[in-house]
């Protein structure tokens, strides 16, 4: 067992292990030998220019079909997960707030999130969870004629980044990994998510693995460490100090 | 095949068997009343009238009509009819000689079969009344008394035309003429059973009234006839289901429903329909709808070998509405020829199409559809929207339609989309914990949803587990 210290001492129990990944798309190589760990409980920011391979990594995390590994390993939970399909994946705890959600017409995220629940072998009633998706769509302020619409079908940018951390409350993961999930957000909007996400960290010790452009996302949730995606390496880490240096400077240093 | 790592797939052993999933292909041994020989002749025709004891001019009707089905080409479009031998087939098996008036009188046999397929449950919870055929004749039938008091009919066509032969005689034959195709000049020939259904002025049926279309026998034919007259500001909905047993020469079902909706009266004919995968199903529907009417066609084809089906609304009077909702389901070795017909010829009439077939190992879905908007219908407006879902690149998807705009005030507007499942959905969907083969599935239901919402509750539900069960196996 590998053991850091949190920002509060505790020491942080290893979750995710990324050992020199190696991933291709298309025969074209993205990621070209990332390291990356993520405790649990812990935040990871992470961040780089566009095109550094940051989608990349957490398609490939989730079992995207498109992402090729070539080299490496990816233990969650002391199990190496490289080989399992994404529903598998997903049964193990792993999350992912997608970037773009594909429309899926005629089935509303009420009839996905049951099936899914109950695909986990949890007993679900339909109107347990129709009332908690109802709950959480109000903290969201995600307006409720889209919860009778076929999932993110005519949703705006903003409505179907909400639709996602809904998802993410319903399911209750042990890793989100949220890809971009500030962008086509508003700002109360982004206040609303950030307030979530925290919230479901501190309640259920989520761990996080947090891809975003935005400072803004980065200063109301609690990061505990930060690492610097570019062109598929990682060139930099360091905790939450490197978030206010790279708003400042960029990423000019690492040319 | 798919891309997703590691997927585990249980191959189905073979697919040799067709109609693997078919729930329904069980059949019923015991002494029918009456068998007639293979084959289709005059003999045969003035043999069934007289066995029903039919007034001399529906004798005359039906003989003009074999004169017509004898003469008459098979359609040279659609699907493959080649196989379909008409000596082969029996045109009348009459299972009991007297048909039920309560459920106890039925054979067990026959009875087990129903309550298997459900009907007499569903005539104590939702329905108003019911009738189940049984290969050739009407065995059972019910209507509750406060709709009977009311002055509703609801008989088995062949007493429809004992008790009402007035009515049978002024309608019969009058929205679809014996000449209009080959198949509908047999069923004019040939028919036994179907339904027979009145409803006075200002009688709204609150609850669905249900036929159910059995074929037990090898080599039957199912010529059922179904009338429908709904007078002035009615309102009904008719619900049939249809099942075979499960043979290796298959059966043929030719049936004819025509229907009138009189002024401001509102009708729904829904069609749940899963016959076994050797079932030839070519079949005429048409209403005629008068001023302020409504007619809704709701029709799912499920099973069958060859379907050959497209509802027709004739809008006659002003402001008349049409409405029709299919699903067709094509699997392996199955040709679904569907689609709809919708003729304006009155001003401000609107029509509604709205298809969605799916298509998967090997099977062929047509869409063929017409919208006709005749000269002087002004106003007239219509949409069209046919949506295919193709689930692997062994299937088929088709879309013919034709429209015939003779009038310039009128609006038509057609949409036509083909899809596959796309691995972003799978992707997604299984990101959520759902398996690849679930997650197929939900996308399928999904696709039909539109139409499925439109489906009474029970009947969506039976509709559903249909397309789960033949989904069943489309992995890998």
């Amino acid at each position: 067992m590998n053991y850091r210290a949190t920002a509060e001492g505790r020491p942080y129990t290893n979750m995710l292990k990324i050992k020199n990944l190696k991933i291709e798309v298309g025969g074209k190589e993205i990621l070209k030998g990332v390291d990356l760990e993520v405790g649990k409980g812990e935040v990871v920011a992470l961040m780089g220019p566009n095109g550094s391979g940051k989608s990349s990594l957490s398609n490939t995390l989730m079992g995207n079909p498109n992402y090729e590994i070539t080299e490496g390993e990816m233990i969650f939970e002391g199990k190496n997960i490289g080989e399992m399909s994404p529903d598998e994946r997903a049964g193990l705890g792993i999350f992912m707030a997608f970037q773009y959600p594909v429309a899926i017409p005629g089935v509303t995220v009420r009839e996905m999130l049951i099936t899914s629940l109950r695909s986990r072998g949890q007993e679900v009633k339909a109107i347990d969870v129709k009332r908690q998706v109802e709950e959480i769509a109000k903290e969201l302020r995600i307006s409720e004629d889209l919860l009778s619409r076929g999932l993110n079908e005519g949703f705006s940018g903003g409505e179907k980044k909400k639709m996602e951390i809904l998802q993410m409350k319903v399911l209750q993961p042990k890793l989100a990994i949220l890809d971009e999930t500030d962008s086509g957000l508003d700002l109360d909007a982004m206040n609303f998510v950030a307030f979530e996400v925290q919230r479901q960290i501190q309640q259920t010790g989520m761990s996080v693995i947090l891809i975003t452009h935005y400072q803004k996302m980065l200063t109301l949730i609690n990061v505990d460490k930060v690492a610097v995606l570019k062109k598929g390496l990682v060139v930099d880490r360091g905790g939450k100090e490197l978030i206010e240096e790279l708003g400042k400077n960029g990423y000019k240093k690492y040319e | 095949m798919s891309r997703f790592a590691k997927k585990i797939v249980e191959e189905k052993k073979s697919t040799e068997g067709i109609g693997d999933t078919y729930v329904l292909g069980h059949n019923d041994k015991f002494e029918y009343a009456y068998k007639s020989a293979k084959g289709i002749s005059e003999a045969r025709v003035r043999e069934i009238s007289a066995l029903k004891e039919e007034p001399e001019w529906m004798l005359e009707i039906r003989l003009k009509a074999l004169k017509i089905f004898f003469e008459k080409k098979m359609p040279e479009w659609g699907g493959d009819m080649s196989k379909i031998n008409f000596d082969e087939i029996y045109y009348y098996l009459k299972p009991l000689n007297k048909p039920g008036k309560t459920w106890d009188e039925v054979p067990a046999e026959i009875k087990a079969t129903f309550e298997k397929i459900g009907v007499p449950q569903a005539e104590r919870e939702a329905l108003a009344g019911v009738k189940s055929q049984y290969d050739s004749e009407v065995i059972y039938g019910s209507l509750r008394k406060s709709l009977s008091d009311k002055g509703v009919v609801f008989l088995g066509m062949d007493e429809g035309l004992k008790q009402y032969p007035d009515l049978v005689k002024e309608y019969f034959g009058k929205v679809i003429p014996m000449g209009d195709n080959k198949l509908a000049a047999l069923n004019t020939a040939a028919w036994s059973g179907g339904s027979f259904v009145y409803v006075p002025k200002g009688v709204d049926v609150e609850l669905p009234l249900q036929t159910y279309f059995r074929i037990n026998s090898e080599n039957a034919g199912q010529f059922e006839r179904t009338l429908i007259i709904l007078d002035e500001g009615a309102n009904l909905h008719y619900i049939e289901g249809c099942s075979a047993s499960s043979y290796s020469s298959g059966s043929l079902h030719a049936a004819v429903v025509e229907i009138f909706v009189k002024k401001g009266a509102k009708m729904q004919y829904t069609t749940v329909q899963n016959w076994y995968k050797n079932v030839y199903n070519l079949v005429t529907k048409r209403a005629w709808v008068e001023e302020e009417g409504l007619m809704r066609w709701i029709d799912g084809n499920l099973g069958s070998k060859l379907t050959q089906k497209y509802p027709c609304c004739i809008l006659a009077g002003r402001k008349a509405r049409g409405e029709i909702l299919s699903i067709a389901w094509a699997g392996a070795d199955q040709h679904q020829d569907t689609g709809a017909k919708m003729i304006h010829l009155a001003p401000e009439t609107t029509s509604q199409i709205l298809s969605k077939s799916i298509s998967k190992g090997g099977g062929r879905a047509t869409y063929r559809g017409l919208v006709q908007i005749n000269k002087g219908a002004k106003g007239a407006r219509s949409k069209v929207v046919c949506d295919a879902l193709i689930l692997d690149s062994k299937s088929r998807s088709d879309t013919y339609p034709t429209n015939k705009i003779m009038e310039n005030e009128s609006t038509l507007e057609h949409e036509a989309v083909v899809s596959r499942i796309s691995e972003d959905q799978l992707f997604y969907l299984m990101s959520r914990g759902i398996s690849e083969h679930e997650a197929e599935g939900m996308i399928v239901n999904g696709f039909l949803e539109p139409v499925m919402r439109e489906v009474p509750f029970e009947y969506a539900i039976e509709m559903n587990r249909l397309v789960n069960l033949e989904m069943e196996g489309s992995v890998g």
